[in-house]
């Protein structure tokens, strides 16, 4: 039984944990002038499984990663959530306040810079959930504290403040606090951005372990190829706000694998050019610049 | 070579149509000036809301805690760390009152009412009025910065991820800690100020320092104390709320965090300036 739909209508075999529908964003420009980010986006998410979201620079994946998070409101669409402690599949954008707070303690989220508290140490970085949110004693959170950062071995920089912290650590320390509440649902902002190969192969090696230990379902937003399909279960792409295909990586390996001139879908050409990292294809005009290139540089 | 009409009346046309262009956005300009700054004030008073609202939570609702221990830092960060600097400013400025007062008492032959004079400028304005703008510089600013810093760095939006909300982790410990500091701190400003006062006095003037301490203690009333000390944590509020405000709405990189910071002390030393004058205009009325 497989557990991929290459349609963004179709649903994976697993029970769905995150439905996304017809999710729009909109943004209002210096000029004033409205920009869609996001456009028609759907796809579910399986319980337990890694999800890859990737796409070029300004695509909107983390647009789409902060609307899952429930960081900024919708324009148009519904994104529900079925956690455990949902009888019912619930819808986010209805959900008041404390609704969203109860639904956040369900998720751990790893942010792109580590987001770590400058103020507090490591250590505590990891405690400030359990202590925030729990009843458990101090001695038990210190013991929580040291299972999380052992986890990631960081156990050895417990009290090092987070500038005290290499980049890779920082993304370490972070995966440690987001998993500090037992999550249902990782999210993950771009985890191999700004590290070197080897470190950015450890984290990814790390989010798997952690995927399989303590079986949750993971949502990762990058736009590392190497990483996307290290880690991967299914991949969404998005191009422009849409998304442009939904699939196994081994879908994704064969559309990456496959010669361009064989390709006759534009979609297809597309992606096999963002897979391979080409300079010439249909994202890049003449001068091997991309859209977004073109609009920074004029 | 002289221009034809029809080149003139173009160049005249040319001339009306930028001027209106130009009028109009400067009109435009001023417009979106005065539309930042309604919405600013909306802002800090939204805040402000969130902010007493979150409060009567942790003092009142079970289960929401109240951040005792970040309470006390923010209170050593704001208050403590400010007072060497809210002494030197008051001695000088209760020396500076006193030595240009004299002149005009020594005409009338009342030099020995500096005292009452400073007293009443001291307590009365001077001290919390110049007690928060000290205040504005050295923990608005860095309020502000501090904050503005941590949504630079995600902190926030971290905050929000982990079901805190920054306005309780936050801001609620450095709203109270400035408000309550300040008041201390005030305290501090008003003996300071009359010791500048008396220091001045005894030392230029020939007055007797306990000639000068018997004619404070007669011209300060209750009310004088009450006032100034009202006015004082009203001040403190409103520069931790502006210095908040600036710095969860931070936008543009490190260049935006230096403007969250000279922003709030500027907003903050109108806004100390203005409410002070309705203050006073209130008080007079009132006839305390």
């Amino acid at each position: 039984m497989t557990k991929s739909s290459s349609s963004s209508k179709s649903k994976p075999d697993r029970e769905t944990i995150i439905s996304v529908r017809n999710l729009r964003k909109t943004f209002t420009n210096s000029a004033g002038k409205d920009v869609t980010v996001l456009d028609s986006v759907s796809f579910d998410v399986a319980r337990g499984e890694t999800i890859v979201i990737m796409g070029g620079s300004g695509c909107g994946k983390s647009t789409l990663l902060n609307c899952l998070i429930g960081e900024y409101e919708l324009d148009l669409g519904e994104i529900h959530y079925q956690t455990k402690d949902l009888s019912a599949p619930k819808n986010l954008t209805t959900m008041s306040p404390d609704e969203k707070n109860a639904l956040r303690k369900r998720f751990g989220i790893l942010f792109q810079s580590g987001a770590l508290f400058n103020s507090l140490t490591v250590g505590e970085n990891v405690a400030l959930p359990l202590s925030e949110h729990s009843n458990v004693s101090p001695e038990v959170i210190d013991m929580i504290v040291a299972l999380k950062l052992q986890l990631v071995h960081m156990l050895p920089h417990r009290d090092k403040l987070p500038s005290q912290l290499s980049g890779g650590q920082k993304k370490r320390a972070g995966l440690a606090r987001a998993t500090a509440m037992d999550p249902e649902i990782l999210f993950y902002d771009e985890p191999s951005a700004g590290l070197d190969p080897v470190t950015s192969t450890a984290i990814d090696e790390l989010m798997m372990d952690l995927s399989k230990k303590l079986a949750v379902t993971s949502i990762v937003v990058t736009h590392e190829m190497d990483s996307a399909f290290r880690i991967a279960d299914r991949m969404v792409m998005l191009e422009k706000g849409r998304v442009l295909k939904i699939g196994t990586r081994q879908e994704y390996e064969v559309l990456r694998d496959a010669d361009p001139a064989s390709l006759t879908r534009y979609e297809d050409q597309l992606m096999n050019q963002f897979l391979n990292g080409y300079n010439k294809g249909p994202l890049t005009n003449a001068d091997g610049l991309s859209e977004f290139e073109k609009l920074i540089t004029g | 070579m002289s221009d034809t009409p029809s080149a003139n009346s173009t160049r005249s046309e040319s001339l009306a149509t930028r001027s209106v262009s130009s009028i109009g956005e400067l009109a435009d300009h001023q417009l979106n000036k005065a539309h930042t700054s309604v919405s600013s004030v909306g802002g800090v008073t939204l805040l402000l809301a969130q902010t007493l609202k979150w409060s009567w939570r942790s003092v009142f609702e079970s289960g929401v805690r109240l951040r005792k221990k970040a309470l006390f830092e923010q209170m050593v960060r704001i208050g403590v760390e400010s007072i060497s600097i809210v002494m030197i400013v008051q001695v000088f400025i209760g020396g500076i009152l006193a030595l240009q007062i004299a002149p005009t008492l020594e005409k009338y032959g009342q030099v020995e009412k500096v005292a009452d004079i400073v007293a009443i400028a001291i307590v009365r304005e001077l001290g919390p009025m110049l007690t928060a703008i000290v205040l504005s510089g050295f923990a608005g600013a860095s309020i502000a910065a501090e904050i503005a810093a941590m949504v630079e760095s995600e902190e926030i939006k971290a905050l929000r991820a982990h079901a805190l909300d920054p306005i309780h982790f936050l801001i609620v410990p450095r709203f109270w800690a400035s408000v309550v500091m300040i008041v201390g701190l005030t305290v501090i400003a008003d003996v300071i100020g009359i010791t500048g006062g008396l220091l001045t006095a005894w030392g230029v003037l020939d007055i007797s320092p306990n000639a000068y301490l018997d004619a404070t203690q007669q011209a300060l009333v209750l009310p004088d104390l009450i006032t100034g000390l009202f006015k004082a944590a009203v001040f403190g509020g409103l520069v931790a709320m502006i210095a908040c405000y600036e710095g969860l709405n931070v936008h543009g990189g490190a260049a935006g965090v230096g403007r969250a910071t000279t922003t709030t002390v500027v907003k903050s030393i109108v806004a100390i300036i203005g409410t002070d004058a309705v203050f006073t205009a209130t008080f007079y009325s009132l006839g305390w």
